[in-house]
Parts: C-alpha cells; structure tokens; sequence
C-alpha cells in the first residue's frame, strides 16, 4: 500500500501495517529529517526490516542529495540474506505500482568464503584459508609474474573482473550472495571483487558490522563511502562488544612460538633476496623515503588486513628512518617478539596501562613509540615486497604487529593484562597478554562522525539511556515501540519458587543447591509436558548446563523429560550444535516436540529464531551475568564508572538483562505467533531487574506474574495456552494491532503513534 | 496334460508314490509325477498350492520327500534309485535344493496375498462378519467380496500405513529393578527391543551376529545393560566390550552427516560469522571455553546423539516408502525432483526458506493465517488417541456402550467426509446448526411427533443378546448389499448394468439364504416380536426389489 508518511510518500510492500510500524516510520523521518543519529527499540517480530527498508527508499527517492546511500549493518548472514530479500520484495513492489523499476543498486557484501567461485578455492571450508588462496591468486605481483611466466597460477574470474568488470554498471536491482555468483558467472567475473567495487556506487549496501567497525576491513573495504550515507545497525544490541573485539588482541605462548617462525622465514627472505634481487630492497626502501603513500601501488587485492587503527589515528608521515631498511625492520621486530615473550614469563597477574608497557619497552629494550606505530604499515610493505603468496602463515606476525601499532597509537581507553594461567585451571601454565580495548566509543565514533545518519535499532535496547552513554553519541531520536496486541500473545511470568517453595534461583551460593537443581528440572519437566511442539531453555553459562545436565541424569528428571520431548542440547562445537538443532526442528514439525537446552550469548541465543511452534515457550534459568571475576570485565567496569558514571552494578545487570530479553524474545516473532516467557530466578522479580526488560515485555508482566511457584506457572500457563489455541484471524486484529490503509488515513498519525509509543 | 511351454527343470526316475513307481517331473510352475509307462500325470501339484517340503530324516531306511499343500493334504515321494542309498540321497537333495529355489517364488505371491487379506480381516472384524455371512453363504464369491466390498479396506491401509515413530523415552522406560541382592532386573518387551533395533541399527547388527550362535537372546541383553554403550554417563574409552564398537559406529555416522554439511542457513551456526579473522583478534568473551567436565560433556553427546537417532528412525522409513509409492494421493513429483538436483537445489530451498521468514502472514492478503499444513494424523481411534486407551478394550463383545462409541465414531468420520478432509479431529465446521439438532431430537424423543407409534417397551428388552447381534449382523451386511445395489443406479454403463443385476440376484440370495432362516427362527422361537425385527429389512429390500423390477420394465419399454 501507498502511505503517506509525515507528507512522504511511502510504498509499503504489504496490504496492512501495524501501527507501531507506522509510528516507527514517523521518528525514522524525523531523524532523518534532522540529519542526526537514532535509537530505536521495537519489538522483534514486528517487521523492523521492512519498514526501515521502505522508508529509506522512499526518502532516497525523494530526497536523493541529501541521502545517496543506505548501508545496512546486520550482525549474521542468514539476517543479512533476510534483508535482501526483504529490500527484493519491496523494490517488486515498487516495480508493480509505479510500473517502472526505480534505479536503485543494491547488493550483499560478505567474505571471500561466501562469495567464492573459483573451482577449487571456493571448496574451502575456513575463510582464512580461502582469503589466503585467493590472494595467492590474485596479488598483483602474482600477475606480474604471470605475465613472463605462464605457470604461475592465477585466478580467470579476477582477471575477466580486471579487464571489463570495472567499465560497466551493474544494471539496477537488487543482487544476494547468491544473484551475485550467478551474474559473476555468467559472465566470468569475481563476484567478490565485483561486489567490492559496485558498493562505492551501489545505492544499498548491505554487509556485516565488520565492514564498518573493524578498522582493519573498514579500512580497505569501505573508506570511500560517501558521506552523506545512511547507517543502519540492525540487531544491534551488542553493539559495543563487536566495538569492542574489533580492536583488542590477546597474545599467548604458541602465537609467540610461531611468530618466531616467521622472523626466521623473513630474516631468511630478506638474505636470499638481498643476494639475487637488491633492487627491489632498494625500491622500497626509497619510497619509504619519498613517503609515498603507496596506495596507487597497492592494488585491492594486495591488502587482507589492513591498519589496525582509525583512520584518523594513522599518521600522516614517513616511516621513521630506523625501520625503513629492511633487515633493520626484521631485527627491530625479533627484539620486540623477545620482549613480549619475557613479559609472556610472569608467575602473577599484571595489569598495565598502554603507556606504562611504553615506558617499560623503551627502558627495557630500547623501542622507541614512534617506529612501533608504524609497524603493522611496515610489515605490509615488506611482505607485499617479498611477494609472499600465502599471506596466511603469517598472520601471527602481522598479529604482533597489529599489536605494536594499537599500543602504541592508543593510550586511553585500552589496559593490558598478562594472566599467568586461567582461572579456573590455576595449576596450568598459560600466560595471556590481553591488549583489551575498554571503551567501546573509540572504534564506533568514526562511524558517528563521518556519516550524517546512523540508526541503532533492535529489539531489546532497554535502558535506552545506556547506549548513548557507552557508545558517547548524542541521538536526535531516542524511541521505543511496543507491541500492540489483539490478543496477549506472550506470557512473561517470573518463577521464583519451586514446588516445595525453595527459592530458585541461578545466585553463585545456590546455584549447585541439589534443591535448586531438582526445582529447576521439575519446572522443565512440567513444562514440557504442558506446552505444545518446541520448548527451549537457556542457562547462564555452559559450565552451569553441563553440571545441571548431569545432576539432572542422576535424578531421573533425563528420563522423565524424554517421555514428553526429546532433548536436544547446544555445546559448543557449532557444527554439532547445528545438527542437534536440525534435528529439533524435525522433531518439533512432526508433532513429536522437542526442548532444547542451550546457552545465553551462546551462538544459538544470538542468531537461530525459534518462530511459532519452534519455540512456544522458552525457559530462562538464572539471570545471564557475564562472568564477573574477569579482570578485562573488571577494568572495562572501572573505565565506565570512572569515565561515564556508570555504575558497575547498572552495567552488568544491563548486561545480563539485555541478554535473558534477547534469549526470550527469540520464541515471539511475528503477532500470529505466541509463547511463554519464563524467567526463572527470584532475583527477575526485583525492580532493578525488572525495569530493565524492554518495555514491549514488561508491560505483560503484571505484578501477579511474579514470583510464581512452579505449580502456579503451570496452571496460568494451561489456561494461556488453552486460549492461545483458539482460532485467530485477520479480523480479530483488524483496527487494533493491524490497520488497513483507510484506517490509517482516518486515525490521525499523533494517535497511532501515540498507541504505538511507550505508555 | 503337460503343455508345450512348460519346461521341464529336472526328470527323475525310480520314484515311488502310493505303490507305483513312477517318474517325478519337477517343472516351472509345478511338481508333476507320471506312472511309468502311462502318458497321463497322476499327481501335479503347482508351486503355488505348495506350503512346505519335508525330507525324511538322516538314517532313516526310506529315502522320501514329502510335499505339504496348503489345503493340509500332502505327497509322499519315495526314491528307490537301485542303485543304493547314496543315488537315492543324491537324487532327493537335487529336486530338494531345486524346489527350495522355485518354492519362495511363488510362495511369496500367495502368501502375501492370502496374508494380506488375513490381516484385514483380522483387523476389521465387522469386515469378517460381512464375510462369513455372505461369502461363506455363498450369496457372493470371495472375488467379488475383495473387489467390492472389502476395497476400501484394502486401499485404505494401504493409505494409511502411518509409522509410528520410535518413543523418545524408550530408553528411561527400560526401569532396572533391584532384586534384593546386589542384582539388577530389567524388563524387556518387544516394543523396547524394536525401538532400540530401529534407533540403533549397530546394535541389531551386533544382535544378528551374535543370537544365537554365540550367546543366548538374554546373554546378548544383559552384555547391553551392563555396557557403556548403554549407560550414557561414562566414556568408552580404553574398556573392551561387545558394544565399543557399536558406539564408534554411531560416531562415525555422525561425522558423516556433520561433513555433509547443513543445508539449512537459517540454523548453520558454523557459517553465521561473516568474519574471517584470527581467533586472537577480539575480546575475553570465550574464556568459558575448553574448561569444564569431560564426563559431562560426552554425556551431553550422547543425549544428542540419542535423539537424533530416535528421530533418524522415524523418518528414514518415511523417505523409503515415498520412493517406493511416489505418487500415491495425488502427491506431485516436485518433491522428489528437488533430491535430484542438488547442485540448483542449494541456493532455492535456501531462498525459500528465508522467504518463509520474512513473509508476515497478517499483513498481507493474499495468505490465509489458518492454513494448516503437514501431514494429518492418521487415528484409527480416535477415541483412543484423545482419552488414551480404554480398560477392556478388545472385548468383541458389542457393548451398548461401544456402540454409542461407534455412533460417534462414526459421526465423526461422516462430517470429515463432507469436509473432504483427512483429518477426523479438524472437521469443526458444523453440519447441522445445533438449534435444528436440538429440534430434530425433540422431535425423536418420545412424545415427538416423529414418534408416534412408538411403543413403550422397546424391542431391546425383549429381545435376548445373541437375537441382538445376529440382527445386527444382518443388518450389516444387507446394507452392505444395498449400498452396493444402489450405487449402481443410475446404471448409465453396461458395467454398471451388469452390476446392478448381479447385486439383484445377490441380494435375491441373500433373502433366501439369511434373511429367510433367520425370520422362520424369529418366527419360532419369539414370536412376539417376529415382524417388528424385520419388517424394516424387509421393508429395504421391497424397495431395492421394486427399484430393480421398475427398471427392468423401463428396459423392456425401451426396447
């Protein structure tokens, strides 16, 4: 349907909208409108995609200078292959309305290993591998010596994408993983060089949060995106974590061993070449002299990783002359290897700032900061000067390197922390150099200064007042969506107490309580034999499942399960786990039903939906706090206390919080669908928690759904579900949680929004 | 007697039957014995009349083989090669092996049938009703009765051969019971042994190997439940035992499947990172890994390993038997053709599959949200599947109760006819509205005006139980023959003609043969109450007489 939104007209691919959508499209305007930065929360399963997708193009249609390009950031593939079919369906629609197809680009961009099509290559399984192979392919000194020497091997989908792929435009439309390696066959190009090059021209992008935030892809794939972009990170309640991985290293004894390797083989490569090839020694030598920026020699297929650091971070100058000479660079780097191997020799745990690690390394063994924030840059140069193919058996040197230019460029905001052994196992020797980056503002501010619209949205983002804090971005539109209902689809319900009346609860001092456990299986099995189809449960970590699992095995509560469900259990071998849940999925469409047990921030929780009768009811056991003895933890909590005032304590419950919502909401996904929601810890039931669940989920949890026993659970949840069965038609939500397009014209937009808003 | 296509697969003389020594012939479709000098079989039994084949024991002075029939008679061959004892052994082991060749041919074929049809009847009783009362009567042959009556029977099994799966818990079913002294009893039935065959095809293997050549049927039990293949909580590492093997097996089926990879995307978590950096880029998240229990986590292995089986069992039966019958109800070949092309396949169902989830069912038009898919369950009970099974149920003795049940039962099955749906429970969409249900029922109860006429001491308490049921027999099968005779009509077809005047005469017979005696013993021994039974009968069979003897009148008008 055509709607008219704020005086924009938008094309809205389906027949009705729900109000919330409406109202979401509202503030999206605004926002954009305002050329400023969005938080929006609105629940999962209330077609966030498309409306998002729906009002973009039409306000790039509409206004096409003020923005030129929509970049899409999801987290997992299967939801960025979601999205383009989403952006698929929509650009048909416009097709079938306006009779003409608008001329709008829009692609995927993923990894080489996705998007490979060359015979062998792409038969790789691990994505370095592929990288590696195909750069061994396409490096442009590898063509060059294909040029005299017709050997050596190179890959025909680059070289037909080098000799034409660049002269013409990809015909207007929209290309999945998919579309693209059949364009780039038919045609015999590289898809992904193709899709590399169509994004700096494409209209919509739609790739994973890597492209953008990590600065090493960032970097190379993504520097000339044009300003004026729009940025959506979807599903983006991790947000920091992705900020914050993308610029930590951690470093322990194998890496070190095998960097040692790697000095050798260059040291070697230096020599061998230094004899036969002096010339080029000297080339490079020189330009490092002239400083030039060697970008017009570097050819994209040359750089896999590139700088570690912002880009605003990198500087603006000639590598320093200690380093330019080639053996002198591989001696500074053996000194630097033997440096980080004696502080790898500690018996007790240190914990460092960036600049006290300078001063030590200055002191110590004479490493200025200067030439270490040129390293990783250097390395490139040298190896790209030594024309070594496989770029893969040296990534943990180019690792070292990544880490000499961070802890050099980066004084604030990062700690280093060398453990002597892990926690938990303290006899065992395994020394970790953690470089941990703790403020997760520094790798997404680029992103927030260089782009006019950035929109973090997803469905559980509460307390929305946390994100700007920790991100340290001001939104123009801060908002959160309910859902309006027609029927109370989802039952929260916080089970404090077993039958016996025992608390439960996930607490460190109760959790292995033989009671506890029993309650826990008890509520399980009770569950299981209540609900419908699938049932999936979440425990805080999987040290805590496997112990519940086996304590469950020897109390028979296995076998009483199995007469209801069959059981099926992540671990944390993924492909497993994908087994067992394929399995699930079977088990749930034939009638059988199934429970699986999985793990909060486990793979599972974070990208596999379990929509209707996959998951009618999902069983959160004890509260999901990380793991709160972690010095990184616990110097990211210090920097944010000290830094943004907040408190440890908001954090980590923030945290956990944002995790059991995440977990729970994985059974609602869609207004025809229903589930339960159990959370099961006393401690949900307290306001502090409690407050903290997005709005769209507490607003059904009613005093009388707290701190239920096991009993009383089943009993609301019999009842629930009795109705829940009823049938349900279009009709029933007709007006309510659904509008048709004279609705909408009648209702004024303030009410709908109004309706749609938080109350 | 010996036709010309017949060849003769071996010819051995010297045989003796009933006193007469004579050649045995042991041909393609049969056994044949010739007098000697005659030219005339005296004894030709075929293959397919065959039950079984004897041989006289080891050291016994007469060398004979006998042939049992399936009618119970059988032939005794007696060889008498002069030649010994050896020649005579040596040439009952050949036509021996011979038949043991020929016999299963045919054997099959038969039996299949004939088992087949046992079976059903088995299975229906009121069907073997209806066929001791008209086929033994003879009011109609036994081919007629499998081609017509008992068709639906027939094809509806064959519809409805609906596998039951495996039960998830078969194995916690199996409680080990202390016997007081330091022992363990577990109790085995059947259904567990089958499950554990279906789930774990290693286990019957080992199973075929070793029962009962090298251990008893129990032994091979009690090895089960004390391995560590069974008890799930321990790893099988370093110990040796009869089901080590079994458990690598099991594992090396899982790794095949692993390696195949998944072809689903929504659910491959192993590809979900579109990221392909080093492990030791990035944050502390991971340190839970690699720290935990061993025993624990092979356990958790095994749960899933548990399941996956149980569900492998239950639907590797279903692909099977959709290759076998591919197109049974109307099924389309699209299926199918998806398995055969897999390298196109990949990127549809994938594509499918992400549309499925993006679609918002509300929102848009043209989907109907109540749509139900999937397999219907097929209950031939329904009763049973919604209340569980009945205490004394198996009782061939028609209660009033049961037959209350069957009402229903039948009820239900009516509307789900009118629906045109499979799925007896889904028929909600009511046939009559319940206030002229309500009305209709005034109207039958006494007082109604439907009921006038009716007569306060009903029929049922007059009648003894054994009347009752032979009534009731009869009724089934004179509807049985009414439903037929009128499903003729209108005869368009000369089949249908055909048909129509066979029924008459079926139905002619059946008078004569069931109704006739029966009414004459009413007659006799209750007479109070002889015409009431009756007269409805009589009244539906005047009508289908009349019926007939109209259109016969037509015909000869027509003519």
């Amino acid at each position: 349907m055509k709607i008219s939104v704020d005086g924009l007209i938008v094309y809205f691919p389906y027949d009705y909208i729900y109000p919330e959508q409406y109202a979401y499209m509202l503030e999206l305007k605004r926002g954009l409108d305002a050329k400023g930065h969005c938080l929006l929360e609105m629940p999962s399963g209330t077609g966030k995609t498309i409306t998002l997708l729906s009002l973009i193009v039409a306000y790039m249609l509409e206004h096409p200078l003020d923005v030129t390009k929509l970049i899409y950031c999801s987290r997992t593939v299967p939801e960025i292959e979601k999205v383009i079919e989403e952006l698929k369906k929509l650009i048909d629609y416009y097709e079938k309305e306006t009779k003409s197809k608008p001329k709008i680009v829009g692609l995927v961009l993923s990894s080489r290993k996705n998007m490979c099509i060359h015979p062998e290559v792409s038969r790789e399984r691990e994505g370095k591998i592929v990288d590696g192979r195909c750069h061994s392919l396409t490096a442009s000194y590898v063509r060059e010596r294909h040029n005299y020497d017709e050997s050596t091997p190179i890959c025909s989908f680059y070289e037909g994408f080098d000799m034409e792929g660049r002269e013409q435009i990809i015909p207007p439309g929209i290309y999945s993983i998919d579309d693209l390696k059949d364009y780039g066959k038919d045609r015999n190009w590289c898809p992904y060089f193709l899709a590399r090059f169509t994004i700096l021209h494409a209209q919509i992008v739609v790739y994973s949060y890597h492209y953008l935030l990590d600065p090493k892809i960032a970097e190379t794939v993504s520097k000339e995106l044009s300003k004026n972009s729009v940025v959506v990170f979807d599903e983006a309640h991790n947000i920091d974590n992705v900020c914050i991985d993308s610029m930590s290293v951690k470093i322990n004894r194998k890496l070190m061993e095998k960097s040692s390797t790697n000095i050798q083989l260059l040291e070697k490569t230096v020599a061998e070449m230094r004899e036969v090839d002096v010339n080029k020694l000297k080339e490079e030598y020189n330009r490092l002299v002239e400083g030039l920026k060697d970008a017009q020699l570097q050819r994209e297929t040359d750089v896999i990783l590139a700088n570690p650091i912002l880009p605003n971070e990198v500087l603006e100058e000639v590598v320093p002359g200690n380093i330019r000479n080639a053996e002198h660079f591989v001696s500074f780097l053996k000194r630097f290897v033997e440096y980080l191997k004696t502080r790898l020799r500690v018996q007790h745990v240190v914990q460092e700032s960036p600049a006290a690690f300078l001063r030590d390394i200055q002191a110590k063994v004479a490493i200025e900061r200067k030439p270490l924030r040129f390293c990783a840059q250097r390395l490139a140069s040298l190896l790209r000067t030594m024309e070594i193919t496989d770029l893969t058996d040296f990534s943990p040197i180019i690792l070292v390197t990544h880490l000499a230019t961070l802890v050099s460029t980066y004084t604030h905001g990062f700690t280093i922390i060398v453990e002597p052994f892990d926690d938990k196992t303290p006899t065992v020797l395994n020394p970790i150099l953690h470089f941990s980056c703790l403020d997760s503002s520094i790798a997404v501010k680029p992103i927030f200064d260089r782009f006019q619209s950035v929109i973090i949205t997803s469905g559980t983002l509460s307390p929305l007042d946390m994100y700007p804090k920790i991100l340290n971005f001001h939104p123009v539109i801060m908002s959160s969506f309910t859902m309006t209902l027609a029927r109370p689809c989802l039952l929260p319900m916080i089970v404090g107490k077993g039958n016996d009346q025992v608390t439960i609860s996930s607490k460190y001092e109760t959790r292995e309580d033989v009671a506890v456990i029993r309650n826990y299986g008890q509520l399980l099995v009770e569950f299981a034999a209540t609900v419908p189809d699938g049932l999936v449960c979440f425990f805080t970590s999987y040290l805590y499942m496997e112990s519940v699992v086996a304590a469950w095995y020897d109390q028979g509560v296995v076998d009483q399960l199995q007469r209801h469900k069959l059981l099926f259990i992540e671990t944390q071998d993924s492909a497993e786990t994908s087994l067992a849940l394929i399995n699930y999925i079977k088990a749930c469409e034939n009638g059988r039903g199934a429970v699986l047990l999985s793990v909060a921030r486990g793979k599972v929780s974070e990208g596999v939906d379990f929509d209707h009768h996959l998951g009618r009811a999902v069983l959160m056991f004890g509260i999901p706090y990380v793991y709160t003895q972690s010095r990184i933890l616990k110097a990211r909590l210090e920097y944010l206390r000290d830094q943004f005032q907040i408190r440890e304590n908001d954090f980590l419950t923030f945290d956990a919080m944002r995790h059991a919502a995440q977990c729970v909401g994985r059974a609602i996904r869609g207004k025809t669908d229903y589930g339960i929601m159990v959370f099961a810890d006393k401690r949900f039931s307290r306001i502090d928690k409690r407050s903290k669940l997005p709005k769209w989920i507490q607003e059904h949890l009613n005093d009388n759904l707290c701190n239920l026993s096991t009993e009383e659970a089943i009993q609301i949840s019999k009842r629930w579900l009795r109705q829940m069965a009823q049938p349900f038609t279009r009709e029933n939500q007709l007006g309510l949680s659904l509008l048709t397009r004279e609705q909408l014209e009648k209702e004024e937009a303030a009410k709908i929004e109004q309706k749609a808003q938080q109350k | 007697m010996t036709t010309s296509s017949e060849d003769v697969l071996m010819q051995v003389s010297q045989v003796r039957y009933k006193k007469g020594d004579g050649t045995l012939y042991v041909m393609n479709e049969r056994i044949a014995w010739m007098l000697d000098n005659r030219d005339t079989v005296s004894v030709s039994h075929k293959y397919a009349d065959i039950k079984s084949q004897k041989i006289s024991p080891e050291g016994k002075s007469k060398i004979q083989l006998q042939v049992v029939l399936h009618d119970g008679t059988s032939s005794t061959f007696h060889f008498v090669n002069k030649n010994g004892q050896e020649a005579q052994i040596k040439d009952r082991d050949d036509v021996k092996e011979l038949l043991q060749q020929l016999l299963p041919k045919f054997k099959r074929k038969v039996n299949k049938e004939l088992e087949e049809k046992n079976r059903t009847l088995q299975e229906h009783p009121v069907l073997l009703q209806l066929y001791r009362d008209l086929v033994i009567t003879q009011v109609i042959s036994s081919e007629e009765f499998w081609s017509q009556h008992a068709a639906e029977y027939t094809q509806a099994k064959k519809i409805q051969r609906q596998d039951i799966g495996v039960n998830s818990a078969f194995l916690a079913d199996i409680k080990p019971q202390t016997d007081g002294c330091n022992g363990l009893k577990y109790n085995l039935t059947i259904d567990i042994i089958e499950c554990i065959f279906k789930t774990y095809p290693a286990v019957k293997r080992k199973h075929q190997e070793n029962v009962p050549h090298k251990m008893s049927e129990s032994d091979f039990w009690t090895k089960f439940f004390q391995s560590h293949y069974f008890h799930r909580d321990r790893i099988n590492a370093g110990t040796k035992d009869l089901f080590t093997e079994c458990a690598k097996i099991d594992d090396q089926e899982l790794k095949k499947e692993l390696q195949s990879g998944i072809n689903d995307p929504l659910v491959d978590i192993t590809s979900f990172e579109d990221q392909t950096l080093d492990e030791n880029y990035g944050g502390c998240n991971k340190s839970d890994k690699t720290s935990g229990n061993i025993v624990h986590q092979s356990m958790i292995k095994r749960f899933n390993q548990h399941s996956i089986m149980v569900m492998k069992a239950s639907t590797a039966k279903q692909s099977t038997t959709q290759i076998n019958q591919p197109q049974l109800n109307g099924s389309t070949p699209s299926a199918s053709k998806v398995t055969n092309n897999d390298l196109d396949a990949g990127p549809k169902t994938k594509k499918r599959r992400i549309q499925e989830k993006i679609t918002y069912d509300d929102l848009d038009t043209s989907c109907d949200i109540n749509t139900n898919k999937g397999t219907p369950l097929n209950l031939s009970h329904v009763d049973r599947y919604l209340h569980g099974p009945i205490p004394g149920y198996g009782n061939t003795e028609p209660t009033s109760d049961e037959l209350l049940i069957t009402l229903s039962q039948l009820k239900k099955e009516a509307s789900g006819w009118l629906c045109g749906n499979t799925l007896p429970r889904q028929a909600a969409t009511s046939l009559v509205s319940p206030a002229a249900a309500v009305s209709a029922l005034g109207e039958l109860t006494p007082g109604g005006s439907l009921m006038k006429g009716f007569r306060e001491e009903s029929l049922g308490q007059l009648i003894p139980k054994d009347l009752e049921k032979e009534l009731c027999n009869i009724y089934v099968c004179a509807c049985e023959l009414l439903r037929h005779f009128w499903r003729s009509f209108p005869p368009t077809t000369p089949q249908l003609e055909e048909k129509a005047i066979r029924m008459h005469e079926s139905l002619h017979r059946f008078h004569s043969a069931k109704l006739k005696p029966f009414e004459d013993r009413v007659q006799r021994e209750f007479s109070a109450v002889s015409q009431h039974l009756t007269s409805h009968l009589n009244q539906l069979l005047t009508a289908a007489y009349g019926k007939f003897a109209m259109w016969q009148q037509r015909k000869m008008q027509m003519r």
